[in-house]
């Protein structure tokens, strides 16, 4: 066979075998465990503590704190759990199809922290828990979309199946995520438009946004946190039969 | 990539642009529908239902507010920079709620064209300030000014 030009760097291609990227992530999880706590400790003391309350708002504004990070989170957890999906459906690659098993619950998680901090936000500041304008409502169609990821994964039995389900239905999902980006600019929302924007300097002084900027951070540090652990997991029960997950767990 | 991959390549392009394209045309159909509330301008030009519950949206205009002395009955008008209607509304108002303000009112266009609110909420927009900044700003005479489109924050 014909050696094939490689693109990317070696470790990239291994990323690609259970057993490898069970090893991978066990050298990553200590580093970004350090960095999310590190950042998201610094940044919720800075936050409440330290950064000036609104002039209008006063202290509930601080709520964006949690607010803004954990929305970013989840619209781009959903993107990554719909990448795995194709790369998993393409390439029949078992990895992929365990990232994006991974990638449900942790979005979903974050779908509800952002309803929630928003309902309790908007009860003082707007005069309701609830609005059923654009921007609200297609969060909320994004939780159950994760919602329905998760109801496919867990009902179906065989493991393939099941990932290739509910890689579908996060595909056709995926057009959710630039409604949810755009409702603010495209309709009449109550919501006020994007706090973070990558080409504008945020409408606040640098004491109010660099602690959300670390708590943005800290958020998607914790997010590979807690997804590797839930992949190095998937990873085991499904390889649970081959040699090396049996030697692993004999040496410990 | 082998053919067999690149058959499903085009599976799944086709469910994402497919899936992109029937939820563009529905909700460019939709749209007025998916608005949550009617600008000033839309009541101007009668584009807002009368009689029927509706959404109004717009700028607290300033030096409107008229508060009754022995109710809670309050009267204010809002506006796009471009037409102003007539709110009436009974009730407690939301604590952001103030002249130069954003609102979102629920209620019902009456015949003389006021705006009868049965809720009242206060819109926010994208800028926060420190209290002292805010004050600074207020004195020095440098408070930014709404734009055209404020009202839509």
């Amino acid at each position: 066979m014909v050696e094939k030009k490689k693109w990317l760097p070696r470790w990239f291609y291994q990323l690609a075998s259970p057993r490898w990227c069970y090893q991978i992530c066990g050298k990553l999880l200590p580093g970004f465990a350090v960095a999310a706590l590190i950042l998201l400790l610094g940044g919720i003391v800075w936050a409440l503590l330290f950064a000036p309350a609104d002039y209008q708002q006063g202290n509930s504004f601080r709520i964006i704190y949690l607010h803004v990070p954990s929305a970013i989170l989840a619209q781009s957890c959903y993107m990554m759990m719909a990448v795995a999906g194709a790369i998993g459906l393409i390439w029949k690659m078992k990895v992929a199809d365990m990232v994006a098993k991974s990638c449900a619950p942790i979005g979903a998680t974050m779908a509800v922290l952002a309803l929630l901090t928003g309902a309790i936000w908007g009860k003082p500041t707007w005069g309701s828990w609830w609005v059923w304008d654009a921007r609200l409502t297609s969060m909320l169609i994004l939780l159950f979309l994760y919602l329905g990821v998760m109801a496919l994964n867990s009902a179906i039995e065989s493991e393939s199946t099941a990932a290739q389900a509910s890689a579908v239905l996060s595909l056709v999902g995926l057009v959710n995520i630039p409604i949810i980006k755009y409702s603010v600019d495209w309709w009449n929302t109550l919501h006020q438009p994007a706090t973070f924007t990558l080409t504008e300097r945020p409408a606040m002084p640098a004491e109010m946004w660099v602690p959300l900027l670390m708590m943005v951070v800290g958020f998607y540090c914790f997010f590979a946190v807690s997804l590797m652990l839930r992949l190095r997991n998937e990873i085991l029960r499904r390889e649970r039969r081959a040699g090396w997950v049996r030697d692993l767990l004999l040496s410990k | 990539m082998n053919p067999k991959r690149k058959k499903r390549l085009y599976i799944v392009l086709f469910i994402v642009f497919g899936v992109a394209v029937a939820v563009g045309l529905t909700l460019f159909a939709l749209n007025q529908n998916i608005n949550l509330f009617y600008s000033p301008t839309q009541i101007a030009e009668g584009e807002a239902p009368t009689d029927t519950r509706i959404r109004a949206g717009g700028m607290v205009v300033d030096g409107s507010v008229k508060r009754a002395e022995d109710s809670l009955e309050v009267m204010f008008e809002i506006t796009d920079y471009e037409k102003t209607v007539s709110v009436h509304y009974s009730g407690i108002l939301p604590d952001l709620f103030r002249e130069g303000q954003g609102i979102v009112a629920q209620g019902e266009l009456d015949g003389q064209g006021v705006f009868q609110a049965v809720e009242v909420l206060a819109k926010h927009d994208e800028n926060y300030m420190p209290a002292e900044v805010a004050e600074a700003l207020e004195k020095a005479g440098k408070m930014p000014m709404p734009s055209g489109q404020e009202f839509n924050k």
